[in-house]
């Protein structure tokens, strides 16, 4: 069967959009081939920075032939109606017609079939249409014709389209179409630099082949273990080790169609920075990778780059080209290092007055007094230092306001140990300073030193009190100032460190130290909890655990200590993988649907103790008595937090609740009697409750 | 490179040949050589030449060297590279040619710029001018790691579509020629391209420009005046904007260029406020939009013109 190529050449498309545009083009060309009955084998698609290429193989030649039925007017029905069915039909007379013998009356039936069409004419009503509507994050127009109303719109000026159809061994046909007055053909371009010339190609092999001799390497991953391998081997051999950066690679990639590899260096003074402060200038500003001594794993003075080009020179000049430019950036770098050092951190913090976290927030000033406030009182809950903690939170956003931050934002933290560290502050205050925004998502680590616990919790809990009370809550997708990750972090740094805290207290004492008063402050700490046990249940159910185990703890009502609703959540949820425990679940079930519909019936609950002298049956005795045992050791249980021990004393109701359904008939003739057993019911559901709700989890 | 030249005409020998070089090849490629416009500014792109022309249907191919000012940039003449006051070059095409990208790298190759032993990119970067309320898709050109030019298609300028597309080059004139003559500091270049006693450097000519000019722009520069011209010249472009519809009627413009100059004015009045840290976070954001809805007033007057493609 045939196969397509097509290509889409264009001016350099950014890197960071080439892996989604390649794959929006293969599920675009194949859902619409699907769609219009081509079934097709295979398909990849690739990006270059000046190309988009797919290869669909194994296309059928044409579409299946389509037949229906159409039913018409019954026989001898009047002759407009004859005449419309023709007309409709396209049939020229009755006898071209079948009958359908029918008990109501025979019926003519029209058979119409739709040949299919050549797959070569589909592709050429599919491709611009996809061409025209392609999902670009971004994109342009160009040209003379971008003064016309309806002009194309792609990522960049695109400059050819080479689409051709056929069978492996025939000379394929060209898909023709135009989209914006690019014709389709066979011709397209090799290496911007070292094989400009117009290259024909016939199908993907060849297009493949030709374009590697054309100084162009199509398939991303190709390029990128060209990369890898290349700067691997190339530090190796002078005894050192590539910073492997797996976001750079993927980046740099995307900038070269010839991958070539080269190493440079910079002077050893400049190692004096902190080594994440010179990856973060050759990275981001150069995208060269940084190497280290394999022995001490700090950086050498050395750094990689990919060139595009194999350069008559041998790409001495490239080198030296790029350390010249790497030069003044390290020594601005090192510029900023040593100014900053100059300054303490607490002398920066005045300048926060005039900087505004939110204009219903207040400053940063303000906010970091909320944040000392807050993180001394957390401290003693935590086992942190009450002194020291308040010290970190002083100074933990200092460095904001550092030179080498400003210039390189995401050594936020990070900077503002090693320069607390160097003003002889104690190191679990430095730590915390770049702990505090930790953990920044599921992935990050938590921090353990209490101090950074207290701090980091001060700061999550600061903000999220802060944005419920002005009522900027996440709203669907929308969540601009990240507080769910802000609460994630809080259940982290709670549950990983097992730590005991009432959340309710935390959050109306942050809701204290705000100078904005919602209207509805009471409600507000509730509120957040709720927030809470759904970033909790979220958790939950992405580490693949029961999630509705949740609600089942939270409806106990009162539980705002997150560990230990996490440790009810995990004794309910090994209870229930028991036997045990499916069938206690089952028989609660029962009870509490029995229950809540008798109660609706009686418009009455079926609260209070039941009176022993109504049971008339052993098993509602023993129901009774099971009961009454259960209660008081699930209970102690409980008071010692051992909910796995709870949860082992509620088995033991399982027999006697099994018992009860099999011999008991609840809805006695006796009035008396039925409300006494309804009772008894509502007594199992109680005594489970010192767990969780178990009429919340689903089954 | 034309090796006609004598050596101290040379692009890599001096400054004023590295311009002339430019020039010239853009010259060839049809573009009207204009000289800088005489007002200060931010960027090339304020000129009228490129913000204005770049608007409307009609066909528009220019180059020219435009001093850029950027007062908070100056660093008293200690920082090898940052200025207050630098050129730019600049190339507006409209429509964009097919070829532009070529042109772009001849014109490197005009300039001693060999993309055989050079690597030059294209790396992704997309330009908006918040104060024009323009913007465009793009590149920052690189050679060997080092950004020398901007590359964009306008799509938006002064708050309207570009129909059609200008494309538009600029290109860091001192940083290309620091990188060809092989200085690592600007006050080094060769200005004149002579030896000896003859020679000009381009600290001869700037560095006292410099450093008065950073006193100036960071210590001394009189807010209360420059309050006070912000105000005028916005009240100005306004009364010139009004002024200028023909026959009080919003179908014709007579006064687009003058009152253009006002925002300008304004623009670099702010540059200069903002440079003696006078401008809280808050009113900064509303100072460029008070330029910007200059601009685009401008904008709109300027399609009503002649040179605008009015009717």
């Amino acid at each position: 069967m045939p196969d397509l190529l097509l290509e889409l050449f264009s001016e350099e498309i950014p890197a960071r959009m080439q892996a989604k545009a390649a794959d929006d083009l293969r599920r675009m060309v194949t859902d619409k081939l699907v769609a219009e009955g081509l079934v097709y084998e295979g398909a990849k698609a690739f990006a270059t920075p000046r190309r988009l290429a797919l290869t669909v193989h194994g296309i059928p030649a044409r579409q299946p032939d389509l037949k229906t039925e159409r039913r018409g007017p019954k026989i001898g029905a009047a002759d407009a109606a004859v005449q419309g069915f023709l007309k409709a039909t396209g049939l020229t007379s009755l006898d071209e017609a079948k009958i359908q013998r029918d008990p109501k009356g025979d019926f003519y039936i029209a058979l119409i079939e739709k040949p299919g069409r050549d797959a070569i004419d589909v592709l050429a009503e599919i491709l611009p249409v996809i061409i025209r509507t392609f999902p670009w994050p971004k994109s342009m127009r160009w040209g003379a014709r971008s003064g016309k109303p309806g002009s194309l719109s792609w990522v960049r000026p695109l400059h050819a389209i080479t689409a051709t159809f056929g069978l492996e061994t025939e000379e394929p046909d060209v898909v023709k179409f135009s989209v914006d007055g690019i014709e389709t053909g066979q011709t397209t371009y090799g290496h911007r630099f070292m094989a400009p010339a117009a290259i024909q190609v016939r199908r993907f092999e060849d297009y493949e082949a030709k374009l590697k001799a054309a100084k162009v390497i199509l398939d991303p991953q190709a390029r990128k273990d060209i990369i890898f391998a290349d700067a691997k081997e190339l530090t190796f051999a002078q005894g050192f080790e590539l910073v492997e950066d797996q976001v750079l690679l993927d980046e740099v990639s995307g900038l070269v169609e010839w991958p070539v590899v080269m190493m440079g260096s910079f002077e050893a003074e400049y190692l004096a920075i902190p080594d994440e402060v010179i990856r973060a200038t050759i990275r981001n500003n150069q995208k060269c990778f940084v190497v280290k001594d394999a022995k001490t794993g700090k950086l050498t003075n050395k750094f990689v780059l990919t060139a595009n080009i194999e350069a008559a020179d041998g790409g001495k000049t490239i080198v030296a080209g790029n350390e010249r430019v790497i030069r003044p950036r390290l020594s601005d770098a090192k510029f900023f290092y040593e100014t900053d050092l100059k300054t303490r951190l607490e002398d920066r913090l005045p300048k926060f007055e005039q900087i505004v976290f939110h204009e219903k927030l207040g400053t940063q000033a303000v906010r970091i007094k909320r944040i000392e406030r807050l993180a001394a009182e957390i401290a003693p809950l935590v086992g942190a230092d009450v002194a020291k903690a308040t010290r970190a939170a002083h100074l933990a956003k200092a460095d904001l306001l550092t030179e080498v931050v400003g210039e390189f934002p995401e050594v936020q933290g990070l900077m503002g140990k090693y320069y607390a560290l160097a003003q002889g502050e104690d190191a679990s205050v430095a730590v915390a300073c770049e702990e505090h925004y930790k953990p920044q998502g599921p992935a990050d680590r938590v921090p353990t030193d209490p101090v950074s616990v207290a701090v980091a919790l001060a700061d999550k809990l600061d903000t999220l009190v802060g944005f419920w009370a002005i009522d900027e809550k996440p709203t669907g997708s929308k969540d601009p100032y990240a507080l769910r990750r802000a609460a994630l972090g809080v259940i982290r740094l709670i549950v990983e460190n097992a730590l005991r805290l009432s959340l309710m207290k935390v959050a109306a004492s942050a809701l204290a130290g705000l100078s904005v008063k919602p209207a509805d402050a009471q409600k507000l700490p509730s509120d957040l909890l709720t927030f809470f046990a759904d970033r909790l249940k979220v958790q939950l159910r992405e580490q693949g655990a029961r999630h509705d185990l949740v609600d089942a703890v939270f409806a106990l009502g009162g539980q705002d200590d997150l560990l230990m609703i996490v440790r009810r959540v995990e004794a309910l949820g090994k209870f229930l993988e028991s036997d045990d425990g499916k069938n206690l679940l089952a028989g609660i079930k029962r009870a509490s649907n029995i229950l809540s519909i008798e109660e609706k019936k009686d418009k009455r609950s079926f609260d209070g103790t039941p009176d022993p002298a109504l049971y008339g049956l052993g098993e509602e005795k023993a129901l009774a008595k099971a009961i009454g045992e259960v209660q008081a050791e699930a209970g102690a249980a409980v008071g010692k937090e051992d909910f796995a021990a709870a949860m082992s004393a509620m088995a033991k109701l399982r027999p006697p609740v099994d018992a009860f359904f099999e011999k008991v008939r609840v809805n006695d003739d006796d009035a008396k009697v039925r409300e006494n057993r309804l009772k008894l019911l509502n007594e199992i559901r109680s005594a489970t409750r010192a767990v969780a709700d178990f009429s919340k989890i689903q089954d | 490179m034309d090796a006609s030249l004598p050596a101290h005409m040379r692009p890599e020998r001096s400054f004023q040949g590295f311009i002339l070089a430019l020039q010239r090849f853009w010259a060839e490629q049809g573009c009207v050589i204009l000289q800088p416009y005489d007002m200060e500014m931010g960027a090339g792109t304020f000129h009228p030449a490129t913000t204005l022309r770049a608007l409307g249907p009609k066909p528009w191919n220019a180059a020219y060297v435009q001093p850029s000012r950027r007062p908070k940039d100056g660093r008293y003449g200690e920082n090898p590279n940052r200025m207050q006051h630098y050129y730019q070059f600049q190339v507006i095409m409209k429509p964009s040619p097919p070829n532009l990208q070529e042109l772009y790298l001849k014109s490197l190759a005009a300039i001693g710029i060999d993309s055989a032993v050079h690597d030059i990119r294209f790396v992704e970067d997309d330009w908006e001018s918040p104060t024009l309320g323009a913007w465009g898709l793009g590149w920052e050109c690189w050679c060997d790691g080092m950004e020398v030019s901007q590359f964009t298609y306008f799509q938006q300028v002064a708050g309207f579509e570009c129909a059609p597309v200008a494309g538009e080059l600029t290109y860091g004139l001192e940083r290309l020629a620091m990188y060809v003559q092989g200085v690592d500091r600007v006050y080094d270049l060769n200005f004149n391209g002579r030896d000896g006693d003859a020679k000009v450097t381009y600290g001869d000519v700037f560095l006292q420009a410099e450093r008065e000019y950073s006193k100036h722009n960071f210590e001394v520069a009189d807010t209360t005046m420059l309050f006070e011209q912000f105000k005028m010249a916005e009240a100005a472009c306004r009364k010139y904007l009004e002024a200028g519809w023909k026959d009080g009627k919003r179908e014709a413009h007579l006064m687009a260029l003058p009152a253009y100059d006002q925002c300008i004015k304004a623009s670099h009045v702010f540059n200069l406020l903002d440079a003696r840290g006078v401008i809280s976070v808050t009113e900064r954001q509303s100072y460029i939009l008070r330029v910007r809805e200059l601009a685009k007033a401008c904008g709109e007057a300027w399609i009503h013109t002649e040179a605008g493609g009015a009717a």
